[in-house]
Parts: structure tokens; sequence; C-alpha cells
């Protein structure tokens, strides 16, 4: 038999209203066990109030080859942020 | 030019992350450094681990047991950053069990009375503190995130070890006795927690070169001793060294030198415990074997 | 000794007892991730067992929990036999913790309804704790009653072996008779409808054979038992008994 164990990524959410965080991860060969494990794990200390367990292999990352032709063309969009705008003098509430 | 590129973000305080092109050294020095960590977390369970069923009160037998889980938690965190570098838990325990992978030789000694829970909760994990509180700047990311939690979470650790100290000195003639007795067999350890000396120790250059260690063992060292002297003081205890003596021009303690040659045998295996604590540790991964294969078993029969 | 006082340390006992059980598997669990479920679930009852153990000192009104705990010796104590059976392994540690889980589960739901306060407060707190609990046990017992050939066989031996202790959770005695008049107590013995059928749930879906209600043990309501208490205590309480004068 494999002895490999199954690995799941762990994503806490501390309170409503944030974003779930990744946290790390567990072993575990099922998604109840693995719900299990990350709750005695990473919730020792009351940090959570929702908990997403995600397997590791399901988890598509884009790699540091792609940060050129992904990240870089969002650069030169300045007239995405509102710092590009020049307003009036005195202009409120704007 | 990969390693070019690898430098100058490590030198402008970069973090490096799992799939970042990284040189070899520095893939190997990481899993080597995190996976003793990580060891040492949990063959640390064993030394305390004697002592939860014989904790004298309620109060600390919640305390110790908390403490003790905690270090399997943190033993956890850091086998899930090793992993990120391509290696498995399994293949890291089998390096332990073969003796491949080192720990902290701390655990090779025995606790002999519960005010060894106080000698290992003040100066072992005030010790590893000092380190792991540097080691949250490497510039490896999941060890930082990884030793940023341990961090918070460790914190009680040692203030746990020192409330035992001071409660056992403020106590009965046997129990300061017991007291001073933890503290002059825990002592020079843990001072040899951080390693030989920086000229003694091959692989710091390119570790400090890499951040992957943030400070020396001698900087951390004398950072440990500098803290602990007052808190010993404090409760009227004696820190079982001669030349421990203040240097004012230093604004440091100087202290007398370890015994090397102690060292080395406990690290090369021949400590008090070494046998021991890798034995229970093989014979608890053993005796849990049919239990691992039957969660398999279970998932694949309910997928 | 008051009624109220007894009663109420004859559930403290169980409680602590099992919890020290489950402390002794620190650093022996078959994984890491176990390792640290099994200290989770030890340091509730601990918690537990110090409110109760509180209550019941505060009735004496010259002792102190670590009194009841560290100075009494095994004569004295009430805990069901069913806790201080050995941990075996893992498959033996699971039973005995699913079967203790689906009591205290039926047990707490009822204390909760108390008249005396303090009781119900801790019940309300417990159920809490010990829905994970069986969660987390009743999971395990699936896991490894269908999971391989082995494992089914080792925990259908737990199972066999630990069963004859369980007959202690459904008595009651005159103690537990006057507590219940005054509705402070449970009548234990209403609970063992719902529990065979809350245990027949989960070990038919584990593919288990429940074993037969005979040769029940009995004895703990009069401080009777097996022998292994006395082990845990010679252990548990070696210090405050070595060092009387000591302070911890």
């Amino acid at each position: 038999m494999n002895k490999q164990a199954t690995i799941w990524e762990v994503f806490i959410q501390s309170k409503n209203g944030l974003a779930h965080k990744h946290a790390g991860n567990v072993h575990a060969e099922d998604k109840e066990m693995a719900l299990q494990n990350a709750r005695d794990l990473y919730t020792r200390r009351n940090e959570g109030s929702c908990i997403w367990v995600v397997k590791s292999e399901h988890i598509v990352s884009s790699v540091p080859e792609d940060a050129e032709s992904f990240f870089d063309p969002a650069n030169d969009k300045v007239y995405r942020h509102p710092t590009f705008y020049k307003m009036p003098d005195g202009a409120k509430h704007i | 030019m990969n390693e070019e590129v690898f430098q100058k973000k490590i030198d402008s305080e970069q973090k490096i992350e799992p799939k970042d092109w990284m040189p070899d050294g520095y893939r190997k020095h990481l899993i080597r450094q995190i996976s003793q960590h990580a060891h040492s977390e949990v063959i640390g369970m064993q030394p305390e681990g004697k002592w939860i069923t014989r904790a004298p009160s309620l109060r600390a037998k919640m305390i110790l047991l908390a403490k003790v889980q905690d270090e399997a938690g943190h033993g956890l965190y850091l086998y899930s950053a090793c992993e990120t570098l391509g290696i498995t838990r399994e293949e890291l325990n089998e390096q332990l069990h073969q003796g491949k992978a080192k720990y902290s030789s701390i655990f090779n000694y025995p606790t002999l009375t519960w005010a060894d829970m106080g000698a290992i909760g003040w100066l072992v994990d005030g010790a590893a503190i000092i380190n792991q509180v540097s080691l949250q700047k490497t510039s490896y990311g999941p060890y930082s995130r990884g030793m940023i939690r341990i961090c918070k979470e460790e914190s009680f650790h040692q203030r746990q070890g020192y409330e035992i100290m001071t409660q056992m000195t403020q106590g009965t003639a046997e129990q300061k006795e017991m007291a001073q007795d933890a503290l002059n067999r825990f002592w020079w350890p843990s001072i040899m927690m951080f390693g030989p000396h920086d000229a003694d120790s091959p692989r710091t250059g390119n570790a400090m070169k890499w951040k992957i260690k943030r400070k020396t063992n001698d900087e951390l060292r004398q950072n440990f001793i500098d803290k602990t002297v007052g808190q010993a003081d404090l409760i009227g205890l004696k820190i079982p060294d001669p030349d421990l003596k203040w240097n004012e021009e230093r604004g440091s303690y100087d202290f007398g030198e370890v015994d090397w040659d102690e060292f080395w045998n406990v690290v090369n295996g021949n400590g008090p415990c070494n046998k021991q604590r890798l034995n229970h540790h093989r014979k608890a991964h053993k005796d849990g074997e049919w239990v691992r294969d039957a969660i398999k078993a279970y998932a694949e029969k309910h997928k | 000794m008051q009624d109220l006082e007894k009663y109420i340390l004859r559930i403290a006992d169980s409680t602590l007892i099992i919890s020290h059980r489950l402390s002794e598997w620190c650093s022996k669990g078959p994984t890491l991730e176990e390792d640290i479920a099994l200290a989770n679930i030890s340091l509730d009852l601990l918690g537990r067992a110090n409110a109760l153990l509180e209550y019941s000192a505060k009735i004496n009104g010259n002792k102190t929990a670590n009194d009841l705990a560290f100075r009494r010796d095994d004569r004295e104590f009430y805990n069901f036999q069913l806790c201080e059976q050995e941990n075996g392994h893992f498959g033996d540690t699971i039973i005995r913790q699913f079967l203790y889980d689906c009591f205290s589960l039926l047990f707490f739901q009822e204390l909760s309804k108390s008249k005396d306060e303090t009781l119900s407060a801790i019940s309300i707190k417990s159920l809490k704790e010990i829905k994970y609990h069986l969660r987390h046990t009743h999971n395990w017992v699936i896991r490894l009653g269908d999971g391989t050939e082995t494992s089914n066989q080792k925990i259908q031996e737990s199972l066999n072996k630990i069963w004859k202790f369980t007959g202690e959770f459904f008595e009651t005695d005159d103690v537990d008779k006057k507590i219940i008049e005054n509705k402070i107590g449970v009548d234990n013995k209403k609970l063992k409808k719902d529990w065979d059928s809350l245990v027949d749930k989960v070990l038919t879906e584990a593919k288990l054979k429940k074993p037969e209600d005979k040769d029940m043990i009995t004895g703990s309501k009069e401080g009777i038992h097996t022998g292994l208490l006395e082990n845990i205590l010679s252990e548990m309480q070696c210090l405050p008994r070595a060092y009387p004068d000591a302070k911890w």
C-alpha cells in the first residue's frame, strides 16, 4: 500500500466578514478527517469561525515564469487608480 | 544568471516562495534546518510527556498537556513548511528513524524531577524562542510564516517554566533544592543549544548569505545569557558558571567555555537518552501503521 | 459525605480518570494529527473534571479540588471501571472513548435540565465538547471497522473486551435515587435504551457486531476497581504524596 498520506491545504477564517487565510497543511485520507485535523491543529486558540480544507493536488498555481506576462501588463494601467485623476482645488466628497 | 537574480532578491529582503528558483544548496540547507527543527519539536514531547501523568496539581496538568500538545502542533507547522520544498513527511520521518536527520541534543537528557519541567520551559524554550524570533525574518516564505505562528504561541511556554521555577524556589527546602539541581543540569545543555562557535560552524557562511539564519550562533547565545542571568537572580537561583561576570565595556556577560566534547558526544548519538527517544518514536510510528492503513482503505472504498 | 457531594464526585472521577488515560497517549499517536486530537479531548475532560471537583469541594467545605484529585485512595474513587481500562492499542482507546462519549452525550443532556444551576451550567458547556468528541470517535469507529480486515478484527476485539464494563453506566443506588427525586440528578437507567440505539447505529455502519450484555462488571459506586486504578493513582499522586508539605 502507498504509505504517502494525502495532503490538504487549510484556510482559516478568523471571524465572519474576513477572508479565509492560508494557515498550512494537514495529512488526512478523507475530507471529514481533514476538517477535524485542521480544527484540532489550527484553531486551538480560538482562531477560527470557519475552516476550508482543499486537497493540495487540487490547487492550481501560477509559476514564477508566468509573472512577467501575467502581472507586468497591469503596471502601466495607472488610470485604474483614483490618484490618476486631477480634481479641481476645493472639490469635496469625491 | 539565476543565482544572481536569486541573491539580489535575498539582498533586497524579498522572500523566496516554493515555486521560485533556488540554488540546490539553499534547498538542501533549508530541508536540513527545518526538518531538524520539526523533529526537535516532536522528540521534545517525550521528556515533558513523561510528567503529564505526574503533574502535581490539576492546573499544572492542564498547562503541561497543552504545552506538549503545542509542540506537536509546531512540529506539524514545520513539517508543513518543509513539504513545500519537495520532500514528504514520510521521507523526513524515515531520515529521523535511520539516524540521518538530527534533532536538538537537549532532548537527549533525562527529566528527573518536576523542577525539570520548570527548567525546560524557562531555559530550553527560552533559548528556542531567542532563535525562533530571529528566524521570523528568514528568507524562505513558508518557514518565516511558520515561525511567526510558532512565536505567537510559544510565548506562554517560557512563562509557564519560569512560574514553576519561582514556585519551587518559594516552596519547601526540598523544592528549592530541586529547582537549583534542575538549573545545574540544564544550564550548559541549554547554552549548547545554540550550536558550535561561529568559527567552528562551517555552514554558517552560506546560511547568513542566504539569510536563512539572521543571527549567528554566538550572537544568539550571548543574547540568551544576557536575558537569563537577571531572571535567575530574581528568584534566588545560582547559575552554575564560575566565570559568569558582567562586562561593563561590552555591556554583556562574559561566560565560561562550553564542554564541546560533551556537545559532540551527545550530537553523535551517545547522550543519556538518544536511543530511548528514537525507539519511542519508532515504536509509536510502527504501532500506528495498521491505523494509517485502515484510513487509507476506508477512503479508497468510500471515494 | 453528603449525597450531592458524592453524586458529583462520581461524575468528576470518571471524567478525571478517562482524561488521564487519554493524556498517556501524548507523543504516541498513530499520526501527529491524532496526537493533537487526543490531547484536545483530554484537555476538555480535564477542564470538566476540574469544574466538578471544585463544586464537590465547595459542598464539602474543607477540601480543595486538588485534595480530591491527589489525596484520595482508590477505594474512595467512584469512576466507572471502563474509564480506568488500559489504553491498549489505538482501537481499544477509540472504542472505550466512543462508548463513554455516547453515554456522556445522553447523560449531560439530561443533567443540563438539573435544578442545580452549577451542574446545569457545567453540563451545557460540556455538551458542546461532547458533541465534537463523539463526532471524532464515531468517525474513527467507522474507519477502523470498515477499513482493513485487520482493523475490523482488532476493533471488534476491543469492543468484545470492554463491553462488560458498560453496565455501570446505567446503575442507580440510594444516593442517586435521592438526587433524582430532588430533580437534581439523572436517572441513568432510563438512558440505556437511547444509548443502545445510538451505539447500534454506529456499529452497524462500522460493520461491527454488538456484544451481548452478560457477565457485566459492577462495583464502582462503592469504590471497587479493577486494580488498574491503583496504578493510575500511584503515578498521578506521586508528588503530592511524596512531598505533603510542598505547594505546587
